[in-house]
């Protein structure tokens, strides 16, 4: 079992101030075995801050980050699973499913997270799933008129992940639970 | 006169004095084993006038009475016991006065009477009061103290308490009290000679053997604590003025110090609150150079922590008016003292302040009023340099932030943004720091217009230079954390009411401008997004609502929006006001507002066209415009024509071909809005994919020309996938042929690589095609569509 925190959007200090107090009461040091994060933190705090929690942490580029360094797109394997990750505001258009279901073929990924929307969405196709975790702290966002905070823990076990979305609503966190299965396994990255 | 001589001198003074305690004690012993009263005498009074020594410091004199005091023990044990030596305790009491040297003789006749009043042939209080009496005469300081030490000894469980064996009548307890206010006074005017004997050039040494006597004559205050029937009436009225009268008059600094502290510690808190008046005046009567404020500090915090105990307490303060009472002490102290440095000054304040926080926390006048004293000591000065005097400043500011864990409470304390001007601005800043992390760590909201100003005002040092900084001279991260918190507290101001919201937004933002080209860059974009929010509010609501000085509509908002990230140019962050005014479009897109929205687009363009020319920003800046332009349905058709016309050029000269590929296909969309009324432009989002296609072959060529061999496909695969997209939502100008033919040019490109004969694969490609076969066996709709395309 391995868990994988997925998180982005937070836009600290530009459009928030900090995580809810609740989210990051949850988010505790050394349970968490990676942390992928969409982008847009936007300050060093905040990825110092992720470190605490995990220091295996994999972070993309968004267009309001202070660090111009990190990369535009990043792949990595967890157990099984291919994972790829963007920001999604190079893909246009913006929260479109086909057009990020192309950028995953090209990826070559199982999973794909992508965030910019600050939706949270987890969908399956033939490809294989896309998932955005939403803002973690439910910034503003001129896509989307109601934000809530929100972020993703996936459950990587074989060639099944769980992946649990809590979302806080009216001040009170909800935990959904979608489960996606491969059917064949990686090859293994040489 | 005690000499003062070397440490080897003394300890064989005292080594001479035990061993002749030793001898006679030995022949006491026979004596007493003999019951020869006589002998026992003579012996007892020879091994007491080892005592009569003035040779030994305080410490030593002290080992030498201990190992007589163990001796004169054994000695009451043979006076008690009539039947050894004969005469009743009356006689003996007499006896013993013919002792040839005083010492002696008052040792041995405090001893006897001890056994006198265990008898109680006689009151305890007609002994006890002959017995201080006697001792009088013995007016050396050290052996005059230790001689009444034993007295209050032997004494000790013999006075005539309230339910003790020796109560007398209805004067008991007073003529108890008496006995030992007159011991300790007499005690005290003692201690008080013991330093002035000596050259001057051994102070120290005399201190610190004073230091040593003094809990002898403390110990007297801690008995009248004890004795039974000592009520609030009467240590209000007779223990308290007369301790207090002999400590004021003795006029000694050591012994005033130690006094005043031992009063404190060794009556109860009740007691204090009852007889504030006479403790406060006797605090301004004492040498001006006790250290008054320690003693008052001492006195505020027992006073704090008796509050704290039980909430019924308080109205006991109320009705001593306890808070006036200290506030008037302390600044008649303050004003009295002229050498008292600033630091003890502030420090005093501190302690006043924690008492009334902890007792009166309700009342915020009071509160206010001791930050109006320290205002009106701070003036006096001109200039506040001392560090630690700061440090107690910064101590005073932040008792209020934690004990209200509101700092709207804080901010209506009138005088405290004035405490805070006095501040240098390195302490100013630290203490802006503090109190923006204390609305952070409270989660507090900060909800009028009026108090944001007064935040801002006192938050001034991180907002602007003040004078005289200069912040070149800033740590770079320092000040990165100055201002990201600046900017996070922006998003604690906030009010339902949009008319006050606006007016916030206003008054952070008259503020925000005086930061400089420094600032401008964290502090804008929270600035800008809060205004946004509201924008989406009064979107929401219906109707507008008409404000006093600029009326509360989303056009209003975006012209204060428009001004405020214009101000970006000075700076200059053209990248960072392109993203702003793009997201500004988008709102003023929302509230159907072309011509704000045309203008946000315009003014975004212009910084693209002329401040953004590093190649990577121009790719990011390409896919912002467009993927916003994508999604803006409120232009008319010539002033999106305008629009789109100008995004796709820019796509098309971008620097790198692969990134011009990309960029023109991403056009593609501005043609094609999945909406249900959005623009279905097949033709043009055509013509996009092909020019992308041009623009992929040139890039190949490219490739080959300058590698000997083509680049990957991925371009050709990316424009396959576009195809796809449009050909599902149904652009009719795109066929099956097309992305037949697409497919095969593909194939053709993985395979003409000149020399190389292995094919390889492109996973791509693959699960693109993949992709079509998926779709082909749908069936239905989607696998007609498919069925023409063979692979």
């Amino acid at each position: 079992m391995v868990l994988v925190l997925a998180l982005g959007d937070l836009h600290v200090p530009h459009r928030a101030a900090d995580l809810p107090p609740k989210f990051k009461s949850m988010l505790v040091p050394g349970k968490i075995q990676h942390i992928i994060c969409t982008g847009n933190l936007c300050i060093k705090e905040i990825h110092d801050y992720l470190k605490t929690i995990c220091p295996d942490l994999h972070i993309v580029r968004g267009e309001f980050d202070e660090d111009a360094r990190y990369p535009e797109s990043k792949t990595l394997t967890i157990g099984q699973f291919k994972l790829g990750l963007c920001h999604g505001h190079q893909v246009i258009p913006w929260g479109d499913l086909d057009s990020l279901a192309m950028l995953q073929r090209q990826l070559d990924v199982d999973i794909l997270v992508t965030g910019h929307t600050h939706q949270f969405t987890a969908y399956k196709h033939e490809g294989g799933v896309v998932i955005n975790p939403g803002s973690a702290t439910g910034a503003y966002s001129s896509i989307n008129q109601d934000v809530n905070p929100s972020f993703v823990l996936m459950d990587i076990d074989g060639l099944r992940v769980t992946i649990y979305v809590y979302e806080l609503i009216d001040g009170e966190v909800k935990v959904d639970k979608i489960e996606f299965k491969k059917t064949s396994t990686t090859n293994p990255a040489p | 006169m005690r000499t003062f001589a070397g440490v080897e001198d003394e300890d064989k003074w005292l080594a001479e004095g035990i061993a002749g305690i030793q001898h006679n004690a030995f022949f006491m012993h026979r004596a007493l084993d003999a019951n020869n009263l006589r002998e026992v005498l003579k012996y007892s009074v020879l091994m007491l006038s080892e005592l009569r020594t003035s040779k030994l410091s305080p410490q030593k004199y002290y080992d030498l009475y201990m190992r007589a005091f163990d001796q004169l023990r054994q000695l009451e044990i043979f006076f008690k016991d009539e039947s050894r030596h004969g005469l009743p305790v009356v006689d003996l009491y007499e006896l013993v006065q013919h002792a040839g040297n005083i010492l002696p003789r008052t040792y041995l006749l405090c001893t006897v009477g001890s056994v006198y009043i265990k008898s109680k042939q006689a009151p305890s209080k007609d002994v006890l009061k002959d017995l201080v009496e006697m001792c009088r005469g013995v007016q050396h300081p050290i052996r005059g103290l230790f001689l009444r030490s034993y007295l209050a000894q032997v004494s000790r469980d013999k006075l005539p308490e309230i339910g003790s064996d020796y109560e007398g009548d209805a004067n008991t307890v007073m003529d108890a009290v008496e006995f030992v206010l007159q011991n300790f006074t007499e005690m005290n005017k003692l201690w008080v000679r013991v330093q002035q004997q000596g050259p001057g050039t051994v102070r120290e040494k005399q201190e610190k053997e004073r230091n040593e006597l003094r809990d002898l004559v403390g110990k007297n205050l801690h008995v009248l604590g004890q004795i039974e029937g000592v009520d609030l009436e009467m240590y209000k009225e007779t223990v308290l003025p007369r301790v207090v009268e002999q400590v004021v008059n003795c006029k000694d600094e050591l012994a005033q110090y130690y006094l005043m502290e031992c009063i404190i510690q060794v009556f109860p808190d009740e007691y204090h609150l009852q007889t504030l008046d006479t403790l406060l005046t006797a605090c301004t009567q004492l040498m001006p150079t006790v250290d008054t404020k320690i003693v008052l500090t001492q006195l505020m915090d027992r006073l704090s922590n008796y509050a704290a105990s039980s909430p019924d307490v308080l109205h006991e303060f109320l009705q001593v008016e306890a808070f006036a009472k200290l506030s008037n002490a302390i600044g008649k102290v303050i004003e009295t003292q002229l050498e008292m440095p600033i630091v003890g000054a502030m420090t005093l304040f501190v302690s006043l302040l924690t008492f009334t926080l902890r007792v009166h926390p309700d009342r915020l006048d009071y509160v206010d009023q001791v930050l109006g004293a320290c205002v009106v000591k701070l003036s006096s000065v001109p200039k506040l340099e001392d560090a630690r005097a700061m440090k107690q400043v910064v101590a005073l500011l932040s008792a209020p932030l934690e004990k209200y864990n509101d700092i709207v409470t804080a901010l209506t304390l009138s005088n405290y943004p004035r405490v805070m001007d006095h501040l240098d601005d390195g302490t100013n800043k630290v203490m802006a720091m503090l109190i923006i992390q204390s609305i952070m760590k409270n989660d507090s909201c900060i909800s009028t217009a009026d108090k944001v100003e007064v935040l801002f005002e006192l938050i001034k040092g991180l907002i602007k230079d003040l004078d005289g900084t200069n912040t070149e001279e800033l740590d770079e991260e320092d000040f990165q954390e100055e201002q990201n918190s600046v900017a996070r507290l922006i998003h604690m101001l906030d009010n339902e009411e949009p008319e006050e919201m606006l007016k916030i937004i206003c008054v952070v933002r008259k503020h925000l401008m005086t930061g400089g080209p420094r600032r401008l860059p964290f502090t804008v974009p929270p600035l800008v997004f809060s205004a946004l929010r509201l924008v989406r509010q009064l979107e929401s609501q219906d109707g507008d609502i008409a404000g006093e000085d600029v009326p509360a509509t989303p056009r209003a908002v975006f012209q204060i929006l428009n001004q405020t990230i214009e101000v970006l140019s000075s700076v200059p962050c053209p990248e960072l006001a392109l993203r702003l005014y793009l997201q500004c479009a988008e709102a003023a897109s929302d509230c159907d507002l072309e011509p704000v929205a045309y203008e946000l687009f315009t003014q975004a363009f212009i910084l693209y066209e002329e401040e953004i020319a590093d190649s990577k920003e121009q790719v990011t800046a390409i896919h912002l415009i467009v993927g916003t332009l994508q999604r803006i349905n409120v232009f008319g058709v010539e002033n999106r024509d305008t629009l789109t016309h100008k995004a796709t050029g820019y796509s098309a000269r971008l620097l790198k071909k692969p990134d011009q590929c990309r960029a023109v296909y991403a056009c593609s969309h501005l043609f094609w809005v999945d909406d249900l009324d959005g623009i279905k432009d097949g033709e043009r989002a055509l013509l996009c994919l092909r020019r992308a296609l041009r623009i992929a072959n040139a890039a190949q060529q490219m490739a080959n020309a300058t590698r000997g061999n083509s680049g990957p496909v991925t371009l050709f695969v990316e424009i396959l996938n576009k195809y796809i997209y449009f050909f599902e939502k149904g652009n009719p100008h795109i066929t099956p042929s097309d992305i037949q033919s697409l497919v095969e040019l593909i194939n053709n490109e993985m395979q003409s690589d000149n020399g190389n004969t292995t094919i390889h694969s492109d996973p791509f490609f693959t699960s693109t095609l993949r992709y079509i076969r998926f779709q082909k066996q749908k069936g239905g709709l989607m696998g007609e569509k498919y069925d023409p395309i063979k692979l």
